[in-house]
């Protein structure tokens, strides 16, 4: 069986009469990547900053590398790396002064320039960080939480605010560290960065968890209608269609022009050979034709109850 | 690394940062020796009746020496701990194994090095370009008051740093606090020439306080060993009301926007 890394049952925490979190459970297995989602205010940070120990708890048990975080001392702190949301770098220090400031905090890091080389910031090494991108200054970030070695690293939200390349670098970096075996508690609100990273997803809104899995069979994802789209061609009409694919029509959801189509159906096969059939037997193309399951964003949407109904 | 390894470790990129910055060069080294060498330079031979006719460049040296310490270690202290905490830096050295008391150690300790390297270039300045007396009996007094008032200025530094709200807010609220306290303490204006009712209420205040031992260890007059007492007894007492303020309300986590 896995060895655990995190336990967390029962968690609350409230702030006055708010309760941001409401009783909520998660295990974390070493070597996995897991990513929290959820809304804004929907206890995501709060539930992180438990585990990280910044802050305390109302009620419930939390295990982290088999302490209290609450508890933990310094020997826990060498062992744990975090990445905040937010951290500007000390403008004035170069990439390896930062990088060095911090190997200087753990009883064992890791080689300096190998982890300046594996954030990609090898040909930086000499550049003050205030010079840095923004997305290079939050590889920096990512390399300080790498140079103590350690076996549990929090990412918050490491790519918000990132362009589409850079994106795709710090998915790598998290690719890389993952191979490194690495157990990795990723939040963010991307659902693509979660469907690429994760090994598995939990969804928190209002203080619960609303959703757990893996990426693909996330809120029975996996067991979800087919839908089909396509623009019914001007030439033909919908009363046309065969009764296997007209039964399939989602009237409610017409999204965009009158011609739109969407087919909802647990049959794609039995649907599609119908419609394609038909559409050959009139010799016509079947404009803009898409199938596709409900992606991860959709129920994310639906779960966290901010779907467009 | 043992623990003290990892203050030095500390203070030495503290250090670093301090002199690659402009503004901490500028306004903790450069302007206090710019301030004694225009008032030297204008009032320097005026004398002083009411303080046994000592020499006006005499009574600057303390005064910018007051200037200096309370710059490099309140004033720096308050503004580079908020600017670190705002920017997410101090709760992301929380999360390291890294000792507060290692961290506390590196700046205070940077504060107290610049400090003392001010107190060596003002009386430097003072002896070689004013003919400003270096004290003699006076010296382990003059030490005694620098420790003292470097560590009680550093502990309020902490404190002010807990009670600014933003970083933007920084410079101002320091600023603020300090540069009054200057005048009214006869730090840029000598005291004869204050009234008694201002320099009072100065004496409500550590800088007022320390700035007087200082002088009482420059001042030709001062028969015997110099030490003010009951001056830096005020100074002490700021700095543990400070101490225990920072150790009640200092914060790790960004407050502001």
């Amino acid at each position: 069986m896995a060895e655990t890394v995190i336990t967390v049952r029962g968690l609350r925490k409230s702030y006055g009469s708010l309760d941001a979190v409401r009783g909520i459970d998660l295990t974390v297995e070493r070597g996995e990547v897991f990513a929290f989602l959820g809304p804004n205010g929907a206890g995501k940070t709060t539930t992180v900053e438990i585990l990280e120990g910044y802050r305390g708890r109302n009620a419930g048990d939390v295990d982290v590398l088999g302490a209290d975080p609450r508890e933990a001392g310094r020997d826990w702190r060498g062992r744990i790396g975090i990445v905040l949301q937010e951290c500007r770098m000390q403008p004035l220090l170069t990439v390896r002064e930062t990088v060095d400031l911090y190997a200087g905090y753990y009883a064992s890091p890791r080689p300096v320039a190998e982890t300046i080389e594996l954030v990609g910031l090898g040909a930086k090494a000499e550049e003050r960080a205030g010079r840095l991108s923004g997305g290079q200054q939050r590889r920096l970030d990512v390399a300080l939480a790498l140079i103590g070695d350690a076996e549990l690293l929090f990412l918050d939200e490491p790519t918000t605010g990132f362009d589409p390349s850079a994106r795709r670098q710090a998915w790598e970096v998290v690719a890389s560290l993952r191979d490194l075996g690495k157990t990795i508690f990723l939040t963010t609100h991307y659902m693509d960065e979660a469907q690429e990273l994760a090994d598995r997803v939990a969804i928190i809104a209002g203080g619960e968890i609303v959703a757990e899995g893996t990426p693909e069979t996330l809120a029975g994802r996996d067991l979800a209608p087919t839908e089909i789209r396509f623009l019914m061609p001007a030439s033909l009409a919908a009363v046309d269609l065969p009764a296997a694919v007209a039964s399939a029509i989602d009237a409610g959801a017409n999204g965009g022009s009158r011609d739109h189509v969407v087919l909802r159906t647990s049959q794609p096969v039995t649907v599609l050979n119908q419609l394609t059939a038909w559409a050959l037997a009139r010799d016509v193309d079947l404009g803009g034709l898409e199938v596709g399951r409900p992606s991860l964003e959709d129920v994310y949407l639906e779960v966290t109850g901010k779907g467009g109904g | 690394m043992t623990g003290a390894a990892l203050a030095w470790h500390q203070f030495r990129f503290d250090q670093r940062i301090f002199w690659r910055s402009p503004a901490s060069v500028f306004f903790t080294v450069m302007l206090p020796i710019l301030f004694l060498v225009m008032l030297a330079s204008i009032f320097g031979n005026e004398t002083i009746d009411d303080l046994g006719g000592m020499r006006v460049s005499t009574y600057y040296v303390p005064g910018i020496m007051t200037l200096a310490v309370v710059s490099a270690t309140l004033v720096s202290l308050a503004i580079s701990l908020t600017e670190a905490r705002e920017s997410g830096r101090l709760k992301r050295v929380r999360s390291t194994p890294l000792p507060v008391w290692a961290f506390v150690a590196g700046r205070v300790g940077n504060a107290i090095v610049v400090s003392l390297l001010m107190v060596v270039i003002v009386t430097a300045i003072g002896a070689i370009f004013y003919g400003v007396e270096i004290p003699g009996s006076t010296v382990p007094a003059i030490v005694v008051s620098l420790v003292v008032g470097a560590s009680a200025f550093s502990c309020l530094g902490f404190a002010l740093a807990a009670a600014i709200p933003t970083e933007e807010a920084a410079p101002a609220i320091t600023n603020f606090t300090v540069l009054p306290l200057y005048f009214l303490s006869g730090v840029f204006i000598p005291q004869t020439q204050i009234p008694d009712g201002i320099l009072d209420f100065a004496g409500l205040f550590p800088i007022r306080h320390f700035f007087e031992a200082l002088l009482a260890g420059f001042d030709p007059t001062t028969a015997g060993a110099g030490f003010e007492l009951g001056h830096l007894a005020v100074v002490a007492a700021w700095g543990l009301a400070g101490l225990a303020v920072a150790a009640r309300a200092f914060s790790w986590s960004p407050r502001g926007g």
